[in-house]
């Protein structure tokens, strides 16, 4: 037992005791060894764990507690009111107006960018000259921080900008509208721009998952007299299926919060009466700006259970098999 | 694959299909339509705002210089490119080294509850940082980290680790068994194995999370804006849509702003896009 005594060395390892030193009992060195080996387990996990706990899990747990309370954020909340903040929630019609904006931006997304990544990224799955460039153009707005992104959009969708001004010189004028300010249309303008942001996202992952497709399959596809067509449809979208259905689902998530983007594009004064309002941002005008913090805190805890239910379900019914290979293809 | 209908002998290898035509006018046009919003703000940033208004549309004329010179000299842009700069640096070092180590103990060491702690992490995944906003934001104030670094950089490496460990894991797991042994034979110890051989063969998967921590944190905004009130904390998305709001009559000068702050996000990409590229088809492939 005493001539056992693994010099720990975190990093480097080059003077670690070599495997060779044998103690007369074998099952005490097997018992050191464990041990040893779990001392590796705990000292190179806990960093990660500590922190993933502390700011991912934990915060949420209080987001449960403080929407108990009618509470404006100073002092410890004392005035418990029960479930009464999810109550005025969902009577508020801003919120109801929230929850529908959002609904119209994750089915928006996904009908719309699908479709359209599919059919470029199909169309493109080819080499052709600048096909690097063209990645990387499409992808750039994916890269652009949301704030830029909303703040370009705003800038040219303001009234008499240049949107209008273009549609007007392609005599479209007649379909200038409002863009920001009208408050049946702010909701289908920030889908758009969201649309503009996200389906770069869509097209290079298809494109990627296009790529591990092995052309065996196309070309005995092709040797088989399957036309361009049938290829696509029998051959490569069956096989796109797992990464479909990766995009859609953080597709769906991403939707569910989103934030930035329409934060900083629509105005406030049109969020504020619901029209481009999202869950987020109705959490945080009403939790950090208006300082109802025990109200905020319950609409974040809506938000996440929404989320949470919807990425649940997502899981269960359609991303199954996709995460289940990923997950458990570990060595033996 | 179709014979080549192209002429060019240098590229006769590479066969176009009947269609390329209609990929290469769908190319550009998805091209087009995804840059040309960006290359509108740069070039309008060269613009007067009288210009601009009068016509919102046309091309600067003359060019002038003047907006980007102002905000590089009298604006705030360098103080929070430094900001943005500090607070990814820390924030990608952070991930990469709790997400190798997590993700290292996950892959290559067997022991009760492995699955479960891997399962605890990928729940990460379920738990958007959006929705934990708010009591992320009273938590910082109770630990008195708001309007510091930490009280973006924590937050963010917390959310960032899930991805980060789905990314990695499979990558450790994937380096075959014969290389630990013949560490071991060599007398490395399992720490050693880690630092000699895993880190260096293992570099294009921590680049990729580096990189995707790195573009998340530069261009975090809701974080920042609850938890950074000191102006002289603001990070360039803060710094963008302040001086948005401000100066609002100041079309070319919020232009120009705008520009500069896209353009470390764009040259970081161009280098960068096979990683980022890459580290989604992982993400992709679990």
């Amino acid at each position: 037992m005493t001539s056992i005594n693994p010099t720990r060395i975190p990093v480097g390892g080059a003077d670690a005791p070599p495997a060779g030193p044998r103690p007369a009992r074998r099952s005490s060195a097997r018992a050191a060894e464990t041990r040893r080996k779990w001392y590796e387990i705990i000292g190179l996990t806990t960093p990660a764990i500590a922190v993933y706990v502390m700011f991912v899990l934990v915060p949420m747990g209080f987001a449960v507690y403080y929407s108990l309370f009618r509470w404006r954020g100073v002092g410890p909340p004392t005035d418990f009111v029960g479930y009464d903040n999810y109550v005025l929630a969902f009577q508020d019609p801003v919120f109801l107006d929230a929850l529908r904006n959002n609904a119209i931006i994750v089915v928006g997304s996904l009908v719309i960018q699908g479709p359209i990544a599919l059919a470029v990224a199909l169309l493109l799955n080819r080499r052709f000259r600048g096909r690097a460039a063209f990645r990387l153009l499409v992808f750039v707005p994916y890269v652009l921080a949301e704030v830029t992104v909303g703040i370009m959009w705003k800038l040219l969708l303001t009234g008499d900008g240049t949107v209008d001004a273009l549609l007007r010189q392609l005599g479209l004028g007649s379909f200038v509208q409002a863009w920001l300010a009208d408050l049946d249309v702010v909701i289908w303008t920030m889908l758009f721009v969201l649309t503009w942001k996200y389906v770069g996202f869509a097209i290079i992952l298809l494109l990627a998952g296009l790529s591990n497709v092995p052309p065996e399959l196309t070309e005995a596809a092709a040797i088989d007299g399957a036309s361009w067509w049938q290829t696509q449809r029998h051959v490569m979208l069956p096989l796109l299926g797992p990464t479909i259905r990766i995009w859609m689902f953080l597709s769906m998530i991403g939707s569910l919060q989103a934030f930035e983007v329409i934060w900083v594009t629509s105005v406030p004064a049109v969020r504020s009466l619901g029209a481009s309002a999202t869950m987020a941002t109705y959490m945080v005008d009403n939790g950090f700006f208006a300082r109802l913090w025990g109200y905020g805190n319950a609409v974040a805890v809506i938000l996440f259970v929404i989320s949470f239910i919807a990425a649940l379900l997502f899981q269960r019914f359609l991303l199954r098999r996709d995460i289940d290979g990923a997950v458990t293809g570990r060595r033996n | 694959m179709n014979a080549s209908a192209v002429p060019a002998p240098s590229t006769s290898r590479r066969p176009f299909a009947w269609s390329s035509p209609l990929t290469y006018a769908m190319a550009l046009a998805v091209a087009a339509i995804s840059i040309t919003p960006v290359v509108y703000v740069i070039v309008g940033g060269f613009r007067t705002t009288p210009q601009i208004i009068a016509d919102p549309a046309g091309l600067p004329d003359p060019w002038v210089w003047d907006n980007y010179a102002r905000v590089l000299t009298q604006s705030d842009f360098w103080k929070q490119a430094f900001n943005s700069a500090v607070i990814a640096v820390g924030t990608t070092a952070a991930v990469v080294v709790l997400g190798v180590c997590a993700a290292f103990v996950l892959a290559r060491y067997a022991f009760r509850g492995r699955e479960a702690l891997y399962t605890f992490f990928t729940l990460g995944l379920l738990f958007p940082s959006g929705a934990a906003i708010l009591p992320l934001y009273l938590m910082l104030r109770d630990l008195d980290l708001i309007n510091s670094y930490y009280a973006v950089i924590l937050p963010q490496v917390a959310f960032s680790l899930p991805l980060t460990i789905v990314i990695l894991r499979p990558f450790l797991a994937a380096v075959p068994r014969e290389l630990e042994d013949a560490a071991a034979i060599d007398g490395a110890g399992r720490l050693g194995f880690l630092w000699r051989i895993m880190l260096p063969l293992s570099r294009p998967a921590l680049v990729t999370v580096g990189v995707l921590a790195f573009v998340a944190s530069w261009n975090a905004f809701l974080l920042p804006l609850l938890v950074l009130g000191d102006a002289d904390l603001h990070t360039l998305p803060l710094g963008v849509q302040n001086f948005s709001s401000q100066y609002t009559s100041d079309t070319a000068g919020i232009l120009a702003f705008t520009s500069l702050a896209m353009l470390p996000a764009l040259l970081f990409f161009t280098f960068a896009e096979k990683q980022i590229v890459g580290g989604l088809q992982g993400a992709v492939k679990g």
